[in-house]
């Protein structure tokens, strides 16, 4: 009788993010790695398993960047679930930093909190801070649309809102009250430019959003999230619904907006992380576990765990 | 494989054998079922009776609707005890006559029609004529039963003569008078005569109705409106006010204005009356009688039985034009329904301009800012339950809150001076509208809610990330994306509002309403008017008219037209979805 009742069960399942529901058991009943691999030793991962406090092994690389983006001793619960604990990171400016582990560390769960998306779920709670160019994101009395209006976001899945290519890529600046035509043509050729994209819609920028392939949709994405000349830039697994070759040109878009935009962004794939990040931080159960160089990460990493994940043993 | 004979063992000695055993017998068992053809039989054969119901209902709607229009032959029939009557054959069905029956007949007529009923096992065939000449012989219809007919013949000359009153008339014209000169014997001369005569007395006809209806009418109305100035002025000021008597003074004025207009069109009106007095045709019944009939009456007249097909189309044509854009005449059994199209399009696009914001902004309260929970669902059942509401008791709703409570305490604000006539107190145009938006909501609630949850999450995230407010989301990405759905509810809403007749007749439809809601006059639309509707019509032309056998197949047609208007209605809207779809939701769903 009740026809709703089935979209509203459904829409509520979404709302918890899936890192979330991926870490069903507490961390004592999670320890796959060390049966594995009982030979390597797992120190950290079994501190961890303890709920012992872990501190991040930083690089001594990163000191020496100018941070655009610091996170002190940032916490996170989904009700009673503990899902980031005491992340601190410094985000370097006009760099690539990535954020690797295993499905439900807290990756997305971190991304979304800079730019305070999980505010939009009930039952997250916070601690700690995080700064953005030095303004505090998570005090009280902070304009959380003003925030994110500094902060740009591309999705996993390619989001393009209905409307056409053009309307999609100024969206901001049309919520900012933006009228001047010839400034919103300006800013869309150019976001389109950066995004490179511009040679293959110049034609078409009044056709619907939703006819361009799943790529071109992606690329779309990153021009709309550059459009409001954002501070920085978040990617939340930005190829994971593309094929390769797609794939490929995210890769090499996001190597030519390096230095003009500051990029956080979280992969699955070990290779992406590899080859177009400066910095990689590798995360396990809601920790930051190691931070670094992505040289130095993925060639001599301080600790056996990241160098087991890495190289591929685990995770 | 001895584990395989016998039954399932425990859990604990059970392996993959056994269970493979068991696993096979179940689909053995189902297997009927598992091929999927008796389910494909099933839901298909739902579906056909479905659809051979709702084809039924229609093809019945066009056979009989259609044909309404048809010129049909006039028979002219003489009976065993010698009368004569002509007419359209309207129906045709088969009894047993008894014998009292037959004894009404004259006794000399009596054997042969006993004959004839014994060659037929006693049964015989009746036909009703449509005989029309309601003046002469009091019916517009006689049935005549086979064995009672001594002659029959289709006579070249009788005429199909509509008029405005009365009926039909059939007859054959003898004679033409048209402004003293006078046209008679042979039929070819006196029907040439009346074609040429009938254009020329009608044209003054319409002349004078125009200046009887609207300039008449317009000269009443600025005396009415002087009077009501008068009384204002007495309410507001006092009856012993300056103002009173300055209005009155003014009242006076304008009516020593309006009676030198009204008696120049009296004037012109009685000379266009005297120039068609003489206008006249004569006609010769069946049975004898010399009838005379004045050309201005006369609507539309042709000579049955000599009509080709074209002509016959044309006849159909001329009828269905005034079906449609003509107004009702003879209690609504004979002429348009125009008015009724016009007031259930106009009814339908009120209640559509009501209903639907009002029930988006519902639902996007429900499903967009409602925290969910109890409540929300107890506000949604009661939306639910809205639409099992008997019809009725909306209508009885309206005219109580409506009329009777909003309208009342309008007139007391605003139309004081023409108390204790009702101005909005009464069943009008808004109130229908009102009514029927409040029986449509959940109709529209419901879908709307079903395409605001279907919104992909991620357009609303990406949306918010872009730093959009909830409202600015809601307004630029939430809204396009489900408009679709909500022309969905829009289209159910238009289908059941314009159908919906119950309520209506508490609230508004009348079975005659003398001016249109919209019209020429300031300002222009009046809602508070009562007006004809469609379905309302169906339900007055099939249980209340007086003539209810000529009334019958225009229930047909009329059901025709309404199912035409709502099918008209809901193309638009189809067509207004597609689009939509088109723009806001691309190669993606």
């Amino acid at each position: 009788m009740i026809a709703d009742r089935t979209p509203q069960a459904h829409e509520h399942d979404v709302l918890v993010p899936a890192p979330a529901r991926r870490l069903p058991q507490p961390p004592m009943q999670h320890p796959q790695p060390e049966r594995a691999h009982p030979q390597r030793p797992t120190k950290v991962f079994d501190a961890i398993a303890r709920n012992e406090p872990h501190v991040t092994e930083t690089h001594e690389g990163i000191a020496a960047e100018e941070a655009v983006l610091e996170i002190e001793r940032f916490n996170l619960h989904y009700g009673a679930m503990h899902a980031l604990h005491d992340v601190s990171m410094r985000v370097p400016r006009g760099k690539v930093t990535a954020l690797i582990g295993p499905s439900g560390c807290g990756k997305s769960t971190l991304l979304r909190s800079v730019n305070r998306m999980n505010d939009l779920i009930d039952s997250v709670r916070i601690g700690g801070e995080m700064r953005l160019n030095g303004d505090p994101i998570y005090a009280p009395g902070v304009d959380v649309i003003e925030l994110r209006k500094r902060i740009g976001m591309v999705f996993q899945k390619p989001n393009p809102f209905p409307m056409s290519i053009f309307e999609n890529v100024v969206y901001s600046l049309r919520i900012d009250g933006e009228g001047d035509r010839r400034a919103l043509a300006q800013a869309c050729e150019e976001s389109l430019r950066a995004a490179g994209l511009w040679e293959e819609v110049k034609d078409r920028l009044q056709d619907s959003a939703l006819r361009l392939s799943g790529g071109q949709q992606q690329r779309l994405c990153i021009a709309r999230a550059i459009a409001a000349e954002p501070e920085v830039l978040l990617l939340d697994e930005p190829c994971s619904a593309l094929d390769p070759i797609a794939t490929g040109r995210i890769e090499d878009l996001i190597e030519e907006l390096k230095g003009a935009y500051s990029i956080l962004m979280v992969t699955h794939n070990m290779q992406q992380a590899s080859r177009t990040s400066d910095f990689t931080a590798f995360m396990y159960l809601g920790r930051l576990i190691e931070y670094g160089p992505t040289d130095d990460i993925f060639l001599q990493p301080h600790l056996r765990e990241t160098e087991d994940y890495v190289t591929g043993r685990f995770g | 494989m001895s584990e395989l004979a016998t039954p399932p063992p425990t859990k604990a000695s059970s392996g993959a054998p056994a269970r493979t055993v068991r696993r096979r017998g179940v689909r053995r068992a189902t297997s009927l079922f598992a091929n999927g053809e008796p389910m494909v039989w099933l839901t298909g054969g739902a579906l056909a009776l479905a659809i051979a119901m709702i084809g039924g209902l229609l093809l019945l709607v066009i056979s009989r609707g259609l044909p309404t229009f048809w010129p049909a032959q006039v028979l002219e029939l003489e009976t065993l005890d010698g009368q004569r009557v002509a007419g359209e054959v309207a129906a045709v069905d088969s009894y047993q006559p008894t014998p009292e029956v037959v004894n009404l007949l004259p006794e000399a007529a009596r054997d042969a029609a006993n004959a004839k009923l014994a060659q037929d096992d006693g049964w015989s065939t009746r036909r009703m004529l449509r005989s029309g000449n309601y003046e002469l012989t009091g019916t517009h219809f006689r049935w005549v039963s086979d064995f009672e007919i001594a002659a029959q013949s289709r006579p070249e000359w009788i005429a199909v003569v509509e008029r405005l009153e009365w009926g039909r008339f059939y007859g054959t014209p003898i004679a033409v008078e048209f402004d003293g000169e006078r046209v008679s014997g042979d039929p070819a001369k006196v029907w040439e005569a009346f074609e040429r005569a009938h254009g020329p007395a009608r044209e003054v006809w319409s002349e004078r109705r125009e200046l009887e209806t609207h300039e008449i009418g317009r000269e009443a109305k600025a005396k009415d409106d002087a009077r009501l100035a008068v009384r204002e002025a007495e309410l507001e000021h006092g009856a012993q006010s300056p103002q009173a008597a300055r209005a009155a003074e003014l009242a006076l004025e304008v009516q020593r204005e309006t009676d030198a207009r009204m008696e120049v069109l009296t004037q012109r009106v009685d000379e266009l009356r005297k120039r068609n007095e003489d206008r006249r045709v004569t006609l010769l019944t069946a049975d004898g009688v010399e009838h005379s009939l004045a050309l201005e009456q006369i609507v539309r007249a042709y000579p049955a039985n000599r009509l080709g097909l074209t002509e016959k189309l044309g006849v159909y044509g001329s009828r269905v034009a005034e079906f449609i854009f003509g107004e009702p005449r003879e209690s609504n059994s004979e002429g348009g329904v125009f008015p009724a199209i016009f007031g259930t399009v106009l009814m339908t696009l009120i209640m559509a301009i009501l209903v639907v914001p009002f029930g988006v902004l519902a639902a996007l309260y429900l499903r967009e800012y409602a925290r969910p929970g109890p409540i929300v669902s107890a506000v949604r059942i009661a939306i639910n339950n809205l639409a099992g509401v008997p019809s009725i008791v909306f209508g009885v709703f309206g005219l109580g809150f409506f009329c009777y409570i909003v309208g009342a305490n309008i007139d007391e604000l605003l139309f004081a001076a023409k108390l204790p006539t009702p101005t909005y107190g009464k069943g009008g145009l808004i109130w229908a509208s009102l009514t029927l938006a409040l029986l449509t909501l959940p109709v529209v609630i419901v879908p709307t809610e079903e395409a605001l949850a279907a919104v992909p999450r991620s357009m609303r995230e990406g949306s918010y990330a872009c730093g959009a407010t909830k409202w600015q989301t809601i307004w630029r990405i939430v809204l396009p994306r489900a408009m679709p759905g909500i022309m969905t509810g829009m289209i159910l809403a238009l289908a059941r509002g314009a159908g919906e007749v119950a309520p209506l007749m508490l609230v508004g439809a009348s079975k005659l309403a003398a001016e249109l809601p919209l019209d020429g006059t300031f300002p222009y639309l009046h809602p508070e008017r009562s007006f004809m509707h469609l379905g309302f019509h169906i339900y007055d032309l099939g249980f209340q008219s007086q003539n209810s056998e000529a009334a019958k197949p225009l229930v047909y047609t009329t059901t025709l037209l309404l199912i035409a208007l709502v099918v008209v209605l809901n193309l638009i809207a189809i067509g207004v979805r597609a689009r939509l779809r088109r723009r806001f939701q691309g190669a993606q769903l």
